[in-house]
């Protein structure tokens, strides 16, 4: 390093850059010099190496992937054991982490999308303890003892869940970012109306909803956006699997035999 | 966000007592509001203390009140027999608010306690008295559509966002809080939350450390000719333009009692007072 560098360097040897980004971090006295303490011992190049290798390890089955989080002294750690899909799992987190980070980066679920991390479109949608809420505005911390269920715990092995079966027979997505989170919503929505849960627009109150209207299922879906509009077709898989009924698919995949066909018309 | 350490309370003794043993502490129960605003950096506490636990989600019926605690969640007390039959004009509010995800996770007292609020006091680069005091409003020059019409000041044009909160004012709920040493209190509805004046920083009445353990709604006539009706952008899932809880009490076709309360019009929920004169003695015609 040149002397003309070192003059940019602050008594803990960072530049303004570094030392903003870590103001915008929040770090400042103890947790900050705890965390260049961290970095200044293992070097970044070490730690890389280390995860690759550890990477590699878990690649062949050796050791469970332990994030380097995992060993370093957290400074607000909390331990969390619950539920996932319904495996016992426990993790220890910072009290800052979500539980869609959580799943995402801890727990290889990457099902769950993060959409808007403001609670603001729903693809972080996962139900807990029978009830869809949303991952992104979820403590993991606050997590313990629940059960947790994401969109990698709805089918049974190869069967997919009946919602799953009806988004992919309705062609009910687009882009499939939304997805996830739209089949979470979907499926405990009909667990909510199964146990007579109002909206705001079912109409008596006090009565079980037997059959819930197109707007009734629209209202009651309202907290997961589509930015591909997808809709029209959500909305007919969902009253599909709630009315119990099948109707005719819009659409089918070619079979092999199909497509041959439709190459030889052409060139007929 | 900013480190802060994590404790679960089991009980508002221990709440309490912990929050007045930690500096900068605060209270987290659904976290729809919190942790959203501490993603923004706008709340910084140094500790949070998980209320979600306590003991407080039961909805009953109590003399001439129905009680809901602090800790139900807004989904069961829509939902509650008790209150689906008692105060339609509460569960529809309730309903009428955020989204299903959203009101499984919002509790009752987190509902009351979300700050009265702006884009602009969630965007730390821009003045806002209410997150910095002194600072400035970017409101009063900047996007101010959906701000206040009544009750404003100098200070603040911001409005209290909760349905759920219109609904109450309008049944003349009582909010009881435990704070520190174990004093209890029982608010009025129409005094719990204030206005901004010069003192944009602070939404309502309670001081740190309060807890809020129940509302209580006295039993009434209304159930019949209620109605919560709520203006938006879209059609659901957006913040109210104003909505309005209205209620009416009707004996032997006349006009016995007028309620009438306003959201998104203050930096409180607005209850209209002119309402009841004008209206009470009326004969109707149902
Ligand atoms: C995208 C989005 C849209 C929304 N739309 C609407 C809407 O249309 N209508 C509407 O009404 N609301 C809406 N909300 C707001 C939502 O209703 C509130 O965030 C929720 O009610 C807060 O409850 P909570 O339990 O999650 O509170 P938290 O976020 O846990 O806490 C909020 C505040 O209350 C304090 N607190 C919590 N419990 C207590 C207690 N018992 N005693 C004292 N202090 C306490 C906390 O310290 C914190 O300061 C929306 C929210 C989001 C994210
Ligand atoms: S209206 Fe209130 S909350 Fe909005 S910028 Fe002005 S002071 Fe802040
Ligand atoms: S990512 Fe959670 S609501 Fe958008
Ligand atoms: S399918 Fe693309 S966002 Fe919904």
């Amino acid at each position: 390093m040149t002397d003309h560098f070192e003059d940019l360097h602050d008594a803990e040897g960072l530049t303004a850059d570094e030392e903003k980004l870590l103001d915008e971090l929040g770090l400042e006295g103890e947790s900050r010099r705890r965390f260049l303490g961290q970095v200044g011992a293992a070097g970044f190049s070490v730690f890389a190496l280390q995860l690759i290798a550890e990477r590699e390890a878990h690649a062949a089955g050796e050791v469970p992937l332990e994030p380097a989080a995992e060993r370093l002294p957290l400074e607000n750690a909390v331990k969390v054991a619950f539920k996932v899909n319904g495996e016992q799992r426990s993790v220890t987190v910072d009290s800052r982490t979500t539980l869609l980070d959580t799943l995402r980066e801890r727990l290889d679920l990457t099902g769950s999308k993060k959409g808007c991390d403001h609670g603001q479109c729903g693809a972080c949608t996962v139900i807990a303890d029978g009830r869809r809420v949303l991952s992104c505005l979820t403590l993991a911390a606050a997590c313990e003892g629940k059960d947790v269920t994401t969109i990698e715990g709805l089918a049974k092995g190869e069967t997919l869940h009946p919602m799953q079966d009806a988004f992919v027979k309705y062609d009910a997505f687009q882009c499939g970012y939304c997805t996830p989170g739209q089949i979470c919503s979907a499926v405990a929505l009909l667990d909510e109306a199964k146990r007579g849960e109002a909206s705001y627009v079912t109409e008596t109150t006090g009565n079980r909803p037997a059959k819930l209207s197109d707007d009734d299922i629209r209202e009651r879906m309202s907290g997961n956006i589509c930015r591909c509009g997808a809709y029209p077709n959500i909305l007919k898989a969902i009253k599909e699997v709630h009315k119990g009924e099948e109707t005719a698919a819009t659409w089918n995949f070619a079979k092999p035999g199909l497509l041959d066909k439709e190459v030889d018309d052409e060139t007929v | 966000m900013r480190p802060f350490k994590y404790q679960t309370a089991s009980t508002v003794k221990d709440a309490v007592s912990a929050a007045s043993n930690s500096e900068g502490s605060k209270f987290i129960a659904g976290g729809t509001n919190l942790v959203d605003l501490m993603k923004e950096d706008v709340e910084r506490p140094a500790a949070l203390i998980d209320v979600s636990r306590i003991d407080l989600r039961q909805v009953r019926s109590e003399g001439d009140s129905v009680v809901i605690g602090a800790m139900a969640k807004n989904t069961d007390t829509a939902n509650h027999p008790l209150v689906r039959m008692n105060f339609p004009l509460l569960s529809q509010a309730i309903f009428a608010g955020a989204s299903a995800q959203i009101r499984n996770m919002a509790t009752n007292g987190g509902n009351l306690m979300q700050r009265t609020r702006c884009v602009y006091f969630y965007d730390t680069s821009m003045p806002c008295n209410k997150r910095e005091k002194g600072s400035g409003c970017a409101a009063k020059e900047g996007l101010n559509r959906m701000h206040a019409i009544f009750g404003w000041s100098d200070g603040c044009v911001a409005v209290h966002p909760s349905d759920m909160c219109v609904a109450l004012a309008a049944l003349d709920a009582v909010v009881s809080v435990e704070g520190p040493g174990g004093k209890t209190r029982a608010i009025p509805f129409s005094e719990f939350h204030r206005l901004p004046g010069n003192d944009p920083s602070r939404d309502n009445t309670l001081e740190n450390g309060d807890l809020i353990t129940s509302i209580s709604i006295p039993k009434n006539k209304f159930a019949g000719n209620s109605y919560y009706l709520k203006v938006r952008d879209r059609a659901s899932y957006a913040f109210a333009l104003v909505s309005v809880a209205a209620a009416l009490e009707i004996a032997g076709g006349k006009v016995k009692d007028v309620r009438i309360a306003l959201g998104g019009v203050a930096h409180k929920p607005w209850r209209a007072k002119k309402g009841r004169g004008v209206s009470e003695r009326k004969s109707c015609d149902k």
